[in-house]
């Protein structure tokens, strides 16, 4: 009972978090301050991953996007900005279109999700060792394309940044 | 209780939060930054299927690796393209951005 307490309590805490950062990342203007709530966005997520029972998908996506991807976009934002950095994330004029649609959107999928009738199983979650069978036997052939396509957007993203050199 | 209902509402916001970043956003990197989200999100209903449909199977969650994998790959290409084109134009605001070369 008392878990369940706990539970409830987490997965709201984690789900603000995760909603409270991601307005700000799109609502700051200093898109330095955007890049910082999109991490703490990021470790929300990581929790909610947590309550999934996916434990080992919250180490991946901490690893991959609290570091690996958090890293190359502030770099990224160094190696481009120069001016007032107050300013350097700014909105088109079309917001109030695109908070229509998003409004609109929003409805759509709460209606769905609302009046779907889901089939809960009522079967325990698998242990790891079930996601390492599946991963490296039926889903074999996509791990190696998923490895040669990082390899091909490495290969792509140093090339495109530095430049390929002319004649 | 919590349930699946629950998890996926979480992942509808964030997704149409993303999706307005995307169509509002004047900065490239910002509009990446959009994207990210909305790859979260679905992320979220990945693993949230897993978790409550078919909690002994895993594909979901095989899924989610193969969707982080691909969101990293269109990062890295996405920010080479982004400061390429800073280097080229020096500007990253979309709405300048609408003059092709030839």
């Amino acid at each position: 009972m008392m878990s369940e307490y706990i539970y409830t309590a987490s997965f709201y805490v984690f789900a603000a978090l995760v909603i409270v950062s991601a307005l700000g990342v799109v609502r700051k203007t200093n898109i330095m301050h955007a890049a910082l709530l999109l991490v703490l966005c990021f470790i929300g997520v990581s929790g909610l991953y947590v309550l999934l029972e996916a434990d080992y998908l919250a180490a991946v996506q901490i690893l991959v996007y609290g570091g690996a991807v958090a890293i190359i976009i502030i770099l990224s934002i160094m190696l481009t900005h120069r001016r007032r950095m107050e300013e350097t994330s700014l909105a088109n004029n079309r917001g109030r279109a695109a908070a229509l649609l998003g409004f609109v959107f929003m409805a759509l999928l709460a209606l769905v999700i609302v009046y779907t009738p889901w089939s809960y199983s009522p079967a325990e979650p698998a242990k790891l060792t079930v996601f390492a069978n599946v991963l490296l036997t039926g889903y074999v052939l996509p791990f190696e394309i998923a490895a040669v396509l990082l390899l091909a957007a490495m290969i792509g993203a140093v090339l495109l940044a530095k430049g390929v050199e002319e004649e | 209780m919590i349930g699946l209902e629950h998890f996926l509402f979480v992942a509808a916001v964030l997704f149409v939060i993303g999706l307005y970043g995307v169509l509002t956003k004047r900065n490239v990197t910002a509009i990446l930054m959009s994207m990210e989200l909305m790859l979260n999100a679905v992320n979220i209903n990945l693993i949230a299927f897993s978790r409550f449909i078919t909690p002994e199977a895993m594909t979901g969650q095989v899924f989610a690796i193969f969707t982080i994998t691909i969101a990293a790959a269109e990062l890295a290409v996405g920010l080479a393209l982004v400061f390429r084109i800073y280097h080229d134009r020096n500007t990253v605001d979309a709405e300048q951005l609408n003059r092709m070369r030839w």
